[in-house]
């Protein structure tokens, strides 16, 4: 049970988190439900570098002149990228919704067979 | 001020992208200027890095004044500074051309076109110059982000193959960020120096395979490397004419640009990263066989282009990949090269849509006396293609293949041969149907606004003068570009 040990439980619910979104984004036929498992698997990455910088007992870190020693700080660099990740996130979600928007108005519907079937009849 | 030119290559097209949709409002041929102005400026810039980097060796800079492996730090070699001349010596081509492109359009949205083409700009420039790994996966995404926005212009059909684009593009961006949340994990740095340097002892763990493994198919999908090509062909295809000449030039060349530095000069092709460098050896010798072969069955012009796109992507790596120093020299200048050339071919063919709505081969008769300046270009560069001297493209593919023959690598060398064959006939048929093909009816010569015909002219010269310069290029920058001290694996 080494490698199923409750410690690395985390890691194993990331793994599925990102399997989940990968999987829904190929068998999904609906293109809105396409977006929301690309977003589930950008979670699953951002859950992954929250738990790397998990601690325990750890402070939070801010200079505080009383604790001398690194150890006793969380280390804030992992929360800081994922900031930026969940800044992207948010940009490549916007930027999809607009072209599903323009999608959406030309052929009245998001799933993607019947949006293929009316490109192949207007070719 | 030329101390901070590494800061200034990424800032100047960044505050230009703020200002230009302002500018535009105003006056829309003061906002074209202006970006012009600023990739001009870059170009410069550029010039000014290589030529320091040539005399004096590798330029760090610490942004912000952040010591590394703190702060995110800049770092131009002449691999990196070469680069960042070839995206801005494109990006300026493809500005010119956009000009009549976006002449019926409002204000706003010219602004707008010219806003995203400099944020891509700025995001291919940003991962060619950092030294950080993080840093380059927000340059990345940067780029995407602008290049998804700037391809979904093309019309109807360019949106859906655009969210089919974004989709897998974000499939490859987040693999690139876990195998750098991987590489993080183990060494508990983001710094491509010291990442080399923690390394050394650490290139044995499990972890370390995960890491490479995910960073490799990552970034193989954003080059289009064959079998991950599948998003390429519809997005080259309906993307409106400067941004396919720009994005095809340069865009998916970064990616492979990324490969090299992360898996060869930062991972110096240790372990797992030298098996990497092995599997992506054996999807190139397939990749370039079916780019070719699927070239050829198209009628489409544009997805031709695409098609042979992804065969030309897998040539370059297959340079990379076989590691010899002929090879990898073949590689760097094929990259240069099929920049110029891919870059003149899709203008040129978006200027005969432009003019005739013509994309199909069998619509092509007579183009060459309705367009011959057009047909030219497309001429000069499709011999480029082929490899005719004294041609660019020729003296790329000596040079792979005289490496291919350096390694002893006879697969390399037939897929090579091979491929070059058939983009003889293909090229070749689209020659033969323009030129030699009598019109039914004598069409009426109409050729392009010189916005648009000095971009192509200017590409199809370069094919040549690059073909006459080839040795100056390689002896006094190519060959200072290329890693030391890496040993290629072979089994």
């Amino acid at each position: 049970m080494g490698m199923l040990s409750l410690g690395a439980l985390h890691y194993w619910l990331v793994a599925c988190l990102l399997l989940i979104g990968l999987h829904s984004m190929l068998a999904q036929r609906n293109l809105l439900k396409k977006l929301m498992a690309m977003n589930i698997m950008q979670v699953a990455v951002i859950v992954f570098f929250i738990a790397l910088a998990a601690k325990t007992g750890g402070t939070v870190p801010i200079d505080t002149p009383s604790i001398k020693q690194v150890d006793a700080y969380i280390n804030p660099l992992p929360h800081a990228l994922m900031l930026t990740a969940i800044v992207v996130g948010v940009s490549t979600t916007g930027v999809a919704l607009a072209l599903l928007i323009r999608l959406y108005r030309r052929y009245g519907t998001l799933e993607e067979p019947e949006v293929l079937a009316q490109l192949m009849e207007s070719a | 001020m030329t101390a901070h030119v590494p800061a200034l290559l990424v800032v100047l097209p960044l505050l230009a992208a703020v200002l230009v949709p302002l500018l535009a409002l105003r006056s829309v041929p003061l906002a074209q200027l202006i970006a012009m102005l600023s990739v001009g400026g870059v170009i410069l810039g550029a010039g000014l890095a290589l030529r320091r980097v040539l005399i004096h060796g590798t330029w760090h800079y610490a942004l912000g004044g952040w010591a590394p492996p703190w702060g995110i730090e800049y770092v131009i070699d002449p691999l990196a500074a070469g680069m960042a001349l070839l995206i801005s010596s494109m990006a300026l081509p493809a500005l010119l051309y956009a000009g009549p492109v976006v002449a019926a359009w409002s204000a706003g949205q010219v602004g707008a076109f010219y806003s995203l083409f400099l944020l891509l700009v700025t995001g291919l420039l940003g991962m060619v110059v950092t030294g950080d790994v993080f840093n380059l996966y927000v340059f990345l995404e940067i780029s995407s982000l602008a290049a998804y926005a700037l391809l979904a212009t093309g019309g109807i059909r360019a949106v859906v193959a655009t969210f089919r684009y974004l989709l897998i593009g974000t499939i490859a961006a987040t693999f690139y960020l876990l195998g750098v949340g991987y590489l993080y994990a183990i060494t508990g740095t983001l710094n491509m120096a010291d990442l080399t340097a923690q390394l050394a002892t650490l290139h044995t763990s499990s972890a370390f395979v995960v890491a490479v493994a995910f960073l490799a198919i990552g970034l193989a999908i954003k080059a289009a490397l064959f079998p991950l090509h599948a998003w390429l062909p519809d997005v080259y295809t309906y993307a409106p004419a400067p941004v396919s000449g720009f994005i095809a030039a340069v865009m998916a060349k970064v990616s492979v640009y990324a490969l090299l530095r992360l898996l060869v000069f930062v991972l110096r092709a240790e372990g797992a990263a030298g098996q990497a460098l092995l599997l992506l050896h054996w999807a190139a010798v397939v990749a370039v066989l079916a780019g070719a072969l699927l070239a050829l069955a198209q009628q489409d012009l544009r997805r031709m282009l695409a098609y042979s796109s992804v065969g030309q992507m897998a040539t370059i790596v297959l340079g990379i990949t076989l590691g010899t120093p002929a090879a990898l020299l073949g590689a760097l200048l094929h990259m240069l090269n099929h920049a110029v050339m891919k870059g003149c071919l899709f203008l040129a063919l978006g200027g005969v849509q432009w003019r005739t709505g013509q994309v199909q081969l069998a619509d092509f008769v007579g183009m060459g006396q309705r367009m011959p300046l057009t047909m030219a270009a497309f001429g000069v560069a499709a011999a480029s293609m082929i490899g005719l001297p004294p041609t660019a493209g020729f003296f790329s593919k000596w040079y792979l293949l005289t490496g291919a023959l350096e390694a002893q690598d006879w697969l390399a060398v037939l897929v090579l041969v091979g491929s070059s064959v058939l983009s003889l006939i293909y090229f070749f048929r689209v020659l033969e149907v323009a030129y030699f093909r009598q019109p039914g009816v004598q069409a009426l010569q109409r050729e392009l606004p010189w916005r648009m015909l000095t971009p192509m002219v200017v590409l199809a010269t370069l094919v040549v003068l690059l073909g006459v310069w080839n040795q100056v290029i390689v002896t006094q920058v190519l060959q200072y570009a290329l890693p030391h001290g890496v040993a290629w694996p072979r089994t």
